[in-house]
């Protein structure tokens, strides 16, 4: 991949010939795209500085005619909002932390530690990825009602406790390690457990810090789970304290936009300083099938 | 416990800050009791207040008022239900009665009932059995609800139309000249497409029993709720109602200010509403009205919240406390003046003030003409197959009377196992 | 590889995998089985008060969701926004990712980050902002479309426009996700074929046609197949935004599960229609799979 990107960038620093038109129209219509994808945001991040009701008047205002952050206050004050922002915090640190803790040992294990059954297992849990986790969700939530969890952060954990993705992301990775490594290490009398964390874990960090953005950005956006399983509403989390605003305040259009920024920034600014990480997260799980 | 944060990123700090701050269920104080109660839209932004007297009362108790959107509210209560994770007082809109009571969620307040001092007579008749299923009293009435016309006189006096209508003829033909007046893009009244109660209350004024064969089978396509159907479809046919439902008006006050209709029909909490919404110079512009009928004045809802104490609460002494002093004349007055809610005890409404307002005196007026929902556990159900009906009969998605067959059909299809139940109540006689 | 090493690395890979499996299992295909007993019996409402009033059923319940009308709109509304709109949100990311990797494009970097952002922002947060939009009197999409002359649709609240307006959002918000698969796979296609080709004089198109397309297909195969089984599982956008609504229109077969399940507690109805979800999603795979493989000739890469 690197290769052919510094070729590519080479060929394009190089290839300043031709007509001027082609490039000209060509990044007119990336901007163009740019915009309109970039568009909704703004408009959500102008409206949420609005003033009560400015946003519903004929023709739509792209402004604020004066911004204000009341609405902001509102949220932090009356509504609340900051607690639910704690909680989708702690929900995701915590959840991140034991998909990465579950999936980096099975997914070593899976890759370089021969068990009996171990191939027929691995195939087996891959056919988790085939079934829509909406089928398990209802008999979970009764399974979860038997073990007085629901309504409680450990309920809410529950699906990002363990992910078939991140063993096999992990396994892909751990696959590529040097067995004699691994050998020599034994034959000089290190533990499997040594191993692992002197030898494997240092080689595994990079996958695992794309899994840790990539779990931790899933766990922060989900939505239906949370929704089912918390009726209290000092533990919402965000997404469900914004529908949940939605249903009081839909007449207030400044507000919900000014919850949904609270939501989406943070995730966007995460994003944009490790997007590296994520980028390499979404390809590696692809190319290499 | 408020956490002054910013919109910052993560940083530990945040972490121990939360793990201190939140315990999970059960964080009492020492010896103190801990009271959670749930209450809907306006009536949960309040409550919380009249609770802060309680609680000077009641030392060493404090009240946790959760508020949820009504939207939401069903949904939540039954999850709430399966999940084990109920508060200990609710307030339950007195169709959902019979619903949390068949799954046993209510705690039977009779004994409780004995021991104070409330009288069921000082109640609204016809609102006090709604809330007892089978012999037991399952909940205790808070406020009452029955819907109106809430309308611009000065727009329907520019219209021409002096005087409020009283019949269904008399009403189409005001919304008719309102609609004239106002031309294009102008209409009547605002009905959401998307809600049952009025094309249920047009039915009961109509004469019919919605359900048939004591609550199992559907009664839609009988003459009676025909009519009401053609009547209701009529408004927006002649365009005299917009075909929106609830969500896509952005803000229906607004859109009252700005006269895209003179008249919606809807309940108490608005009063309070009105009020805060609307802007001063129309403060004199709004009153309200008695339902019309087909033939004269007519029928409304019998509707109203209850308070319950769902059973399985760690402390029902203080919850019915609770109850008991959210029910005391005063404090039904106070949360009048608050939400606009109309007391459910005929002693709060001998305060001055109720009786003052000639808005509120509306509603004491339509009060006299109530009657309820079928009382069955599938009633919410079978109310959103009602209005999704209606709702595809308006859009022209589905001729009247396969939307009434189809409606038929469905609702059949839904009781068959309360049907199924009543068969074996039967077969296996009265001790079952 | 013997002996007592052997065993102590099969001793150490059990304990290893051990948490994930058990978690996995139990908290995953513990629930799918114990859904799959659900869908054979009447659980509903008053079992949960009562639990003697629950009837085995057998295949009733897929009976009932065969015969019922409200099934087939739901099967409906799903099959026609993965089948339209999976294929769309491919070929935009495609045609995208053509651009942005175009030998011409510069700031390659800023386009695709820009490009993905939608894909990492909460879906509900910008549901709620797309539904803002969609007013159709104080939009911005109808004010926009305006300036272009387009009169103004009520875009969530005509039932023939809601569903694509619900996939107009749905593309947006994803599309730079396969994006950035795709680029990846061009800059994965040799120089020397496009150059080959190009000294065989094929244009621009000619060369897209059979150098491009070929090379991107085992990314293409991932691509669809994922996209697919992506959209057959639309939930959060109608319900934020439609409440399934208008005249059910947007009520995907998810909605329809989710509705059944937590709203009317008819749980062993809607286990059934969760069980037939999945059905319908191996169907579809393995369908595209084995026509990627006759097309391809075994090119794909599972």
């Amino acid at each position: 991949m690197s290769a052919g990107e510094a070729a590519g960038a080479a060929r394009a620093a190089g290839d300043r010939r031709g007509p001027g038109a082609a490039p000209l129209a060509l990044h007119a219509v990336l901007i163009a795209g740019a915009a309109l994808t970039v568009a909704p945001i703004l408009w959500m991040v102008s409206a949420s500085l609005m003033s009560p009701g400015e946003a519903n008047t004929a023709p739509p205002p792209l402004l604020p005619g004066r911004a204000t952050l009341e609405h902001f206050r509102e949220l932090f004050t009356h509504l609340d909002l900051a607690r639910a922002f704690a909680n989708s915090l702690l929900v995701s640190v915590l959840g991140t932390l034991c998909v990465l803790f579950t999936s980096s040992l099975a997914g070593y294990a899976f890759a370089k530690l021969p068990f009996p059954g171990r191939e027929g297992l691995f195939r087996f849990l891959l056919t988790a990825m085939l079934v829509p986790a909406q089928v398990g969700m209802l008999p979970l939530f009764l399974m979860l009602k038997q073990l007085g969890l629901v309504n409680s952060y450990a309920g809410v954990l529950v699906p990002w406790l363990a992910s078939v993705f991140g063993i096999f992301l992990v396994r892909q990775v751990a696959l590529a390690i040097p067995q004699d490594l691994l050998d020599s290490a034994r034959l000089d009398g290190a533990g499997e457990g040594r191993i692992y964390t002197s030898i494997v874990l240092p080689l595994l960090a990079p996958v695992l810090a794309t899994l840790a953005v990539f779990v931790f950005m899933s766990s922060w956006n989900d939505f239906l789970w949370p929704l089912v399983v918390l009726s209290d509403e000092r533990l919402y989390t965000l997404p469900v304290a914004l529908a949940s605003l939605m249903g009081e305040h839909v007449q207030d259009t400044e507000l919900m936009m000014a919850g949904s920024v609270v939501t989406v920034l943070p995730v966007l600014l995460v994003f944009v300083v490790l997007q590296r990480w994520y980028i390499r997260g979404v390809m590696a799980g692809s190319v290499k099938g | 416990m408020r956490l002054a944060r910013g919109l910052a990123g993560p940083g530990l700090a945040a972490l121990v800050l939360v793990f201190g701050a939140c315990a999970p269920r059960g964080g009492g104080q020492d010896g103190g009791v801990r009271l959670r109660m749930w209450a809907m839209g306006r009536e949960g932004e309040v409550v919380g207040e009249l609770a802060r007297e309680f609680e000077r009362e009641h030392p060493g108790v404090r009240v946790e008022v959760q508020q949820i959107p009504w939207s939401a509210a069903h949904e939540k209560l039954l999850t709430a239900h399966v999940g084990g994770s109920l508060p200990d007082v609710g307030q339950l809109g007195n169709s959902w009665i019979a619903e949390f009571g068949a799954l046993r969620a209510l705690e039977p307040l009779d004994p409780m009932l004995a021991a104070s001092g409330l009288d069921r007579d000082d109640y609204f008749g016809g609102i006090w059995d709604t809330n007892v299923l089978e012999g037991e009293t399952l909940g205790l009435p808070w406020y009452v609800d029955t819907r109106l016309l809430f309308y611009r006189r000065d727009l329907l006096e520019r219209a021409g139309v002096m005087r409020m209508p009283e019949t269904w003829a008399e009403w189409r033909a005001a919304l008719a000249a309102v609609q004239r007046r106002g031309g294009p893009g102008r209409y009547g009244v605002f009905l959401p497409t998307n809600e049952w109660m009025l094309p249920v209350v047009l039915g009961l004024q109509s004469g019919s029993p919605l359900l048939a064969d004591g609550g199992t089978r559907g009664a839609f396509r009988e003459p009676e709720f025909r009519r009401a159907f053609e009547f209701y479809l009529g408004l927006f046919r002649e365009g005299l109602a917009p075909t929106l439902g609830i969500q896509e008006i952005a803000n229906k006050y607004q859109e009252l200010e700005r006269g895209t209709f003179a008249m919606m029909v809807t309940g108490p909490w608005e009063l309070g509403e009105f009020a805060r919404r609307l802007p001063d110079s129309l403060q004199g512009a709004w009153a309200t009205a008695p339902l019309p009928g087909p033939d004269g004045p007519g029928l409304s809802f019998a509707g109203g919240s209850s308070l319950v104490l769902f059973r399985g609460s760690r402390h029902p002494e203080a919850a019915w406390r609770l109850m008991e002093f959210l029910s005391r004349p005063e404090q039904q007055v106070r949360f009048w003046r608050l939400t606009g809610d109309l007391p459910a005890r005929r002693a709060a409404w001998a305060d001055p003030a109720l009786g003052a307002d000639p808005r509120t005196r509306a509603f004491g007026e339509q009060l006299q003409r109530t009657a309820p929902c079928p009382m069955v556990p599938e009633w919410e159900e079978i109310a959103t197959r009602i209005w999704e009906q209606a709702d595809r009969a308006i859009r022209g998605a589905t001729p009247p009377d396969s939307a009434l067959a189809e409606l038929d059909r469905t609702v059949d299809r839904l009781l068959e196992k309360r049907r199924w139940l009543a068969a074996r109540r039967v077969a296996r006689g009265p001790s079952s | 590889m013997s002996g007592p090493l052997a065993g102590r690395q099969a001793r150490a890979g059990l304990v290893f995998a051990l948490p994930s499996v058990v978690l996995i299992l139990v908290f995953f295909f513990g629930p799918v089985l114990w859904g799959l007993w659900l869908s054979l019996t009447d659980f509903d409402l008053y079992a949960i008060g009562d639990p003697s009033t629950v009837r085995f059923v057998g295949l009733g319940n897929y009976a009932r969701a065969l015969e019922s009308g409200e099934f087939w709109n739901a099967l409906r509304v799903t099959l026609l926004y993965a089948f339209v709109g999976a294929p769309i949100s491919v070929a935009v990311s495609l045609a995208a990712a053509l651009l942005v990797d175009s030998r011409l494009a510069r700031w390659k970097p800023f386009f695709r980050a820009v490009y993905f952002a939608p894909v990492v922002t909460t879906l509900v947060a910008v549901a709620i902002v797309w539904r803002y939009l969609y007013q159709p009197q104080y939009g911005l999409v109808n004010a926009f479309l305006g300036r272009l002359g387009v009169p103004a649709v009520d875009w969530l609240g005509d039932p023939h426009w809601a569903l694509p307006a619900i996939l107009v959002l749905a593309v947006w918000k994803n599309f730079g996700y396969n994006l950035l698969i795709f680029v990846a796979g061009l800059q994965a296609v040799p120089r020397e074929l496009h150059e080959a080709a190009a000294l065989d004089g094929a244009g621009g198109w000619q060369r897209f046609r059979h150098v491009t397309l070929p090379a991107l297909a085992p990314v293409s195969l991932f691509v669809s197949v994922t996209t697919l089984i992506n959209y057959f599982q639309l939930f959060a956008e109608p319900y934020v935004m439609t409440q399934g609504g208008p005249l059910r229109s947007t009520t995907s077969l998810v909605l329809y599960m989710y509705e059944q399940g937590f709203r009317w507690w008819r749980l062993g109805f809607a286990a059934s229609l969760a069980f037939l979800l999945f059905a319908l999603i191996l169907a579809a795979t393995l369908v595209q799979l084995r026509l990627q493989a006759r097309r391809g000739g075994g090119g794909a890469r599972a």
